[in-house]
């Protein structure tokens, strides 16, 4: 197979070997090099990594039946060798909780941001290539929905579909509908950032002679713009998609305790601090534990996020 | 499965050269660019023919409608602003200017192919050089994985990158500037297209490496046979390259001519004028370059007249009113000038 190429086509003016240079560094590995260089990043990952593992490792230690268990004579008792973290307004162990809503508020997090990226992208990326009319209709309506405060829009999108979505069966779990709810309002109310990040990435990008060029090898649209200019977009993407992961888990722990959130029992971190409210000067422990959690996660996915956006700078030289 | 078979003709330098069959036929093309300032008469009534095989350089400076020309045939005139006022462009019996663009991405990278000025711009810089080349061979050949990994090896190796296997990995950035253009040549010529339009690709390289590409897309012409419109502002470059030459200025072509006539017996006093800018080895070493007075005409008002006529020694009142259009004055050699450079005199 290698030698296919006939023998009159070799000596054309070859460049000597000396004139390449060391094997190449894919972009990715040029990211990593930087990364690992960011040590609020690394300590970023190091805590995700860990939190991921009690949320997801704690299953082996208890049971979501734990985690849901009534126990109306051991309320409000502060943490102890039988309740690590203590018990709740309704005798529920907090430690089994912050297990379970703590997948709760990643999943949440993760999949709000794969709806965000969706919508934003879509949008930002044929705005930005297509330009004119289209521009105009797309961004004057990303416009509409960011002139509409979010949280208001949360809070009323949350009531309004709460009702409408019966519990749902998922990786063994049962979730409350409004699991789904949240995360299909938190992804169609954050968008439009991202959109105006893509749009406006793609409206320089278009202009690069290699887009010109990709047209000349008969690239069709799709193909430019998935194939060509999306990859050129791609750290802003991925740096807005890391930041808003932080902030999905924000807005769900914002909502859900002003109780229109993930309905109870299944617990998220947010839904923990709704009923600690009352309890702020006497149990402590209600509100301490779920907040620190999402304070860890928020802190540490921020970091990540500004290690990525360091890394990924097409100006940074260093290597 | 044997690769060579189907991209490596047979036909040797002479057969080619031999056939005369009308590849391209262009007639009376105009492009205009409506903007905020007014309109853009980028091109004017181009018109020009190009047999199969056939090497054609395409001469003028920057701005004079040489890149806008082969842009529209191509169909990328962004439109808006861009606007194809009038012509034709018969590619093999089918009008370019009237294809959908399907048609013409269908066309484009497969049968017409380009190569860009600035091979520091014109590569994708997220891309890897292997699957750059592999687009092409994926969309118009429909190959595999496997196919099109080895066919792009070949292809690098066929422009003469040495250990093409591991290179092909590479980035553009860890290519210098006469790899890329040698890749994006590998590019477009990945479908073996019967057309290759070299948009200045040697203004951004070194003396050196132009050299280099020169030779490489000559030889490259001969094995693959194809023909080879070749735009460039160098009269230097041409020489060894093009069987024929179009001399454009302001978006009209004022004279076209088989290569030898350009420097033996150029007729148009702009071609003569550009030749007498050129450093030549043979003329005394202190005399100063002769540079042409005036500025080329603003493409915004309308052309009226002789677009020269306001730089040219010869003028006469007519060439004011009066735009000449391309006349033959020798065999194969035609002008558009009122006048006759030799004598003085109108024709």
């Amino acid at each position: 197979m290698e030698e296919t190429v006939p023998p009159s086509s070799s000596p054309i003016a070859s460049l000597l070997p000396d004139e390449l240079e060391a094997p190449p560094l894919s972009l990715g590995q040029l990211t990593w090099r930087r990364f690992r260089r960011h040590k609020m990043a690394i300590f970023g990952v190091v805590t995700l990594v860990f939190m991921v593992f009690y949320a997801f490792g704690g299953m082996l230690f208890f049971s979501e039946a734990d985690a849901n268990h009534t126990e109306t004579g051991a309320r409000l008792q502060p943490p102890s060798a039988e309740h690590p973290f203590g018990t709740d307004t309704i005798g529920r162990d907090i430690l089994a909780r912050t297990i379970y809503g703590g997948q709760i508020s990643i999943m949440i997090g993760l999949t709000a941001m794969l709806v965000e990226l969706f919508i934003g992208v879509s949008i930002g990326s044929l705005a930005g290539f297509f330009g004119g009319k289209v521009d105009s209709f797309l961004m004057r309506f990303t416009e509409a929905v960011l002139v509409i405060p979010q949280i208001f829009l949360l809070l009323v999108m949350a009531k309004y579909f709460a009702q409408s979505i019966p519990n749902i069966e998922m990786l063994g779990r049962t979730f409350s509908g409004s699991v789904v709810v949240i995360i299909f309002v938190i992804g169609i109310t954050t968008w439009p950032y991202l959109a105006r990040i893509v749009r406006s990435s793609f409206l320089s990008m278009k202009e690069n002679d290699f887009v010109l060029a990709a047209r000349a090898t008969g690239a069709s649209t799709r193909d430019i713009i998935l194939r060509h200019i999306l990859p050129n977009s791609i750290a802003p993407i991925i740096v807005a998609g890391t930041l808003s992961v932080a902030a999905a888990i924000t807005l769900e722990a914002y909502i859900s305790f002003l109780g229109m959130g993930v309905r109870p029992p299944t617990a998220t971190w947010g839904n923990m601090l709704e009923g600690a409210y009352n309890y702020i000067d006497t149990a402590w422990w209600l509100w301490f534990f779920p907040g620190m959690l999402i304070a860890l996660i928020v802190l540490a996915i921020n970091f990540i996020g500004d290690g990525l956006r360091d890394a990924l700078d097409p100006h940074s030289r260093a290597v | 499965m044997d690769f060579e078979t189907h991209w490596i003709p047979t036909a040797g330098p002479f057969e080619t050269i031999m056939n005369n069959n009308l590849l391209l036929d262009v007639d009376n093309l105009s492009t205009r660019f409506h903007i905020a300032e007014g309109t853009v008469y980028a091109v004017n009534g181009v018109s020009f023919t190009l047999n199969e095989c056939e090497s054609l350089a395409v001469v003028g400076e920057s701005g004079c409608g040489k890149s806008v020309t082969m842009l529209s045939l191509m169909g990328l005139i962004p439109i808006p602003p861009g606007e194809i006022a009038s012509g034709q462009a018969h590619y093999r019996g089918r009008d370019l200017l009237k294809l959908s663009e399907n048609e013409l991405e269908h066309l484009r990278g497969k049968e017409i192919a380009m190569i860009f000025q600035d091979p520091m711009t014109a590569l994708n810089p997220v891309l890897s050089i292997e699957r750059q080349l592999r687009e092409p061979l994926r969309v118009h050949l429909g190959m595999d994985e496997n196919a099109s990994r080895n066919r792009a090896i070949e292809l690098l190796e066929l422009v003469g990158i040495p250990d093409a296997p591991s290179r092909i990995k590479a980035y553009p950035h860890q290519f210098s500037g006469g790899m890329r253009q040698r890749a994006m040549i590998a590019m477009a010529l990945s479908c073996t297209p019967t057309l290759l339009i070299a948009d200045e690709p040697t203004t951004a390289l070194d003396v050196t490496i132009q050299a280099q590409i020169t030779e490489l897309v000559k030889r490259l012409r001969d094995e693959l046979g194809m023909a080879i419109i070749w735009i460039t502002h160098d009269l230097g470059v041409v020489a060894g390259l093009a069987e024929r030459v179009l001399v454009m200025y302001s978006g009209f072509i004022v004279e076209e001519a088989p290569v030898e006539n350009i420097y033996e017996d150029p007729r148009h006093p702009y071609t003569q004028a550009l030749l007498a800018a050129l450093p030549r080895i043979d003329r005394r070493r202190h005399d100063r370059l002769k540079s042409i007075p005036g500025a080329p005409p603003n493409l915004l008002i309308e052309p009226k007249g002789c677009p020269f006529a306001a730089r040219c020694e010869l003028v006469i009142e007519r060439c004011r009113h009066e735009n000449p259009k391309l006349e033959l004055v020798a065999p194969r050699h035609s002008i558009a000038c009122w006048m006759d450079v030799n004598t003085g005199k109108p024709r």
